[in-house]
């Protein structure tokens, strides 16, 4: 370690000899870990070419795996930007200068942000097939048929004499909307306050609006701001489309852990490690991104306001901003 | 429109809720207590002078990092489990329910190792330089200095950490183990889907999840480091 260090002084003779040991003692229990492990691999024959070779075939890549990543990077697109959406509405909304916007919008925000992603992923899943032939008989009966023939058709939604039917994407996206959009809200919201009160002020004093100040000053360097926090978001994001893998969403996850395996002699751990390799090298180029976002923004004098990390997510419901 | 809000399938299975929640609950204490043990044996690995303990402790947690906590999930009831044929109980409940806790907190120690990293890293330099400088050793500047003002900078992360974490706890449900989540899917398949039974579950979760939110937040203010 070159740079300097809070936890160690450089290191003197004894120090290095003491470090040597050290690293010969920890070397020798990785490999006694790492030998147990292909130990109890080779003998349950997890090693066999038969339970890789689906993973060196065409076949399987152009059926199975490809659109499987098609299908998840689908939802996480899709998703981001209607989280981007629900965030900057809602985000925006609790900085209000109105109460009857700020309240609900909070409100909306931390119930979201308070449960998880998957009961909300259920309830878009199971709730509208039950409860829509109730509505469909009721006064909102028109208003829930225009709502999916005009708008929620376009992420395969069905009615069918009042009953509506959600397919797996359009609750995936949902939930995810939902969950990552309030967390986003939260960004948005801790970017806007990171301009320094004198930038806001400034523009009050020569003259702009409420409107002018936040969309000419405010949210610019809040933007440049909170990018890296944004992107390390859609990490979350990403790796939350596996959820739809509950509810049979044919992604990544589902493609290669649960067709793959049935029909190349179960090799389930194989297939694991395929799939995982995967998710690991979109996360890791999307944080790459943050990171060098994260640089960037640190860098520019454009901004006046405080860099959010790449470290990502705000507080989480409850603990208010520290 | 009064058959929508019908709370009556809530408060006639109450019990049944509950009981989802008892699992939830005893899955989130149990890896709580493991991913801070296995969290804070990481952070050691990655701020020790060994290289090879470094490297190894980044390569873990950018691994398990950027898995979906799915996969983890999958990876530690299916493969580890049921093919490599580990048991750790004969009751496929019991035995499910320790995979479940150990793919939970091994995912969930990986943040806890960041969290604690970057406690480590907002103490200034100064610091332990001082201390050095007035003659204390490595293990007193570390007990008395150093790790006294990293903890309490680490507390309101390690809380967001453990909220996320009991909301993952629902994700178990791919790993065949019942806790909440798979309980209002249950009910669900019973008595109706319906808003007021998916309220009842999210009511148990704000529950769970805002109180420990309140209660992190109070004791980082109370113990923030005046700098």
């Amino acid at each position: 370690m070159s740079e300097a260090n809070v936890l160690f002084d450089a290191p003197g003779p004894r120090a290095r000899r003491r470090n040597a040991i050290l690293t010969a003692v920890s070397v020798a229990v990785l490999l006694g870990i790492a030998a147990l492990v292909i130990w109890k691999l080779n003998e349950e024959e997890q090693f066999q070419g038969r339970l890789w070779s689906p993973f060196i075939e065409g076949d399987v890549w152009t059926n199975l795996i490809l659109p499987g990543l098609w299908n998840t990077l689908r939802a996480a697109l899709v998703g981001s930007v209607l989280a981007l959406l629900f965030g900057a509405v809602f985000g925006l909304g609790r900085l209000s200068d109105h109460w009857w916007i700020r309240v609900p919008a909070g409100a909306v925000v931390e119930f979201f942000r308070a449960i998880p992603l998957l009961i909300l992923i259920f309830l878009a899943f199971f709730v509208p097939p039950a409860v829509s032939p109730i509505i469909a008989t009721g006064p909102l009966g028109t208003f829930q048929r225009m709502a999916v023939e005009n708008f929620l058709f376009l992420f395969g939604v069905e009615i069918n004499y009042g009953t509506v039917t959600v397919p797996a994407f359009a609750a995936l996206v949902f939930g995810l909307t939902m969950y990552n959009g309030s967390v986003l809200a939260e960004v948005i919201r801790a970017g806007v306050l990171s301009v320094p009160r004198g930038q806001s002020e400034a523009a009050y004093a020569v003259g702009l609006r409420k409107n002018g100040v936040m969309r000419l000053i405010l949210l610019p360097q809040a933007i440049t701001a909170m990018m890296p926090a944004i992107v390390s978001q859609m990490v979350v994001l990403l790796k939350d489309t596996a959820l739809g893998f509950v509810i049979a969403y044919q992604d990544l996850l589902h493609a290669g852990f649960k067709q793959v395996p049935p029909n190349f002699h179960n090799n389930l751990i194989q297939a694991a490690i395929v799939v995982a390799v995967i998710y690991i090298a979109i996360n890791l180029a999307l944080s790459r991104l943050a990171t060098w976002l994260e640089q960037r923004s640190r860098r520019s004098t454009k901004s006046a306001a405080r860099t959010l990390t790449a470290e990502g997510a705000p507080p989480a419901a409850g603990l208010g901003p520290v | 429109m009064d058959q929508l809000f019908d709370f009556s399938p809530v408060f006639d299975h109450h019990e049944k809720i509950l009981e989802g929640f008892e699992a939830t609950v005893r899955l989130a204490v149990v890896s709580a207590v493991l991913s801070l043990i296995l969290g804070t044996i990481l952070v050691a690995m990655r701020v020790s002078p060994t290289p090879v303990l470094r490297a190894t402790g980044t390569f873990y947690v950018n691994v398990m990092r950027n898995t979906p906590l799915t996969l983890v999930l999958l990876l530690s009831s299916l493969c580890v489990s049921d093919t490599l044929g580990i048991l750790v109980s004969d009751d496929p409940r019991t035995n499910y329910y320790w995979f479940g806790v150990f793919g939970l907190s091994a995912y969930t120690s990986t943040f806890v190792c960041e969290a604690l990293r970057s406690g480590i890293n907002t103490v200034p330099l100064g610091q332990a330089e001082a201390a050095r400088s007035i003659g204390l050793t490595f293990t007193q500047s570390l007990r008395m200095i150093i790790l006294p003002q990293a903890f309490r900078t680490v507390i309101a992360p390690l809380g967001s950490v453990l909220i996320a974490m009991i909301k993952n706890t629902t994700v178990v449900i791919v790993a065949s183990y019942a806790e909440a989540a798979a309980f209002m899917k249950e009910m669900f398949d019973d008595y109706g889907a319906s808003i007021p039974i998916f309220l009842g579950f999210a009511l148990g979760f704000m529950v769970l999840t805002l109180p420990t939110g309140f209660f992190f937040g109070w004791l980082a203010k109370r113990m923030a480091v005046a700098r």
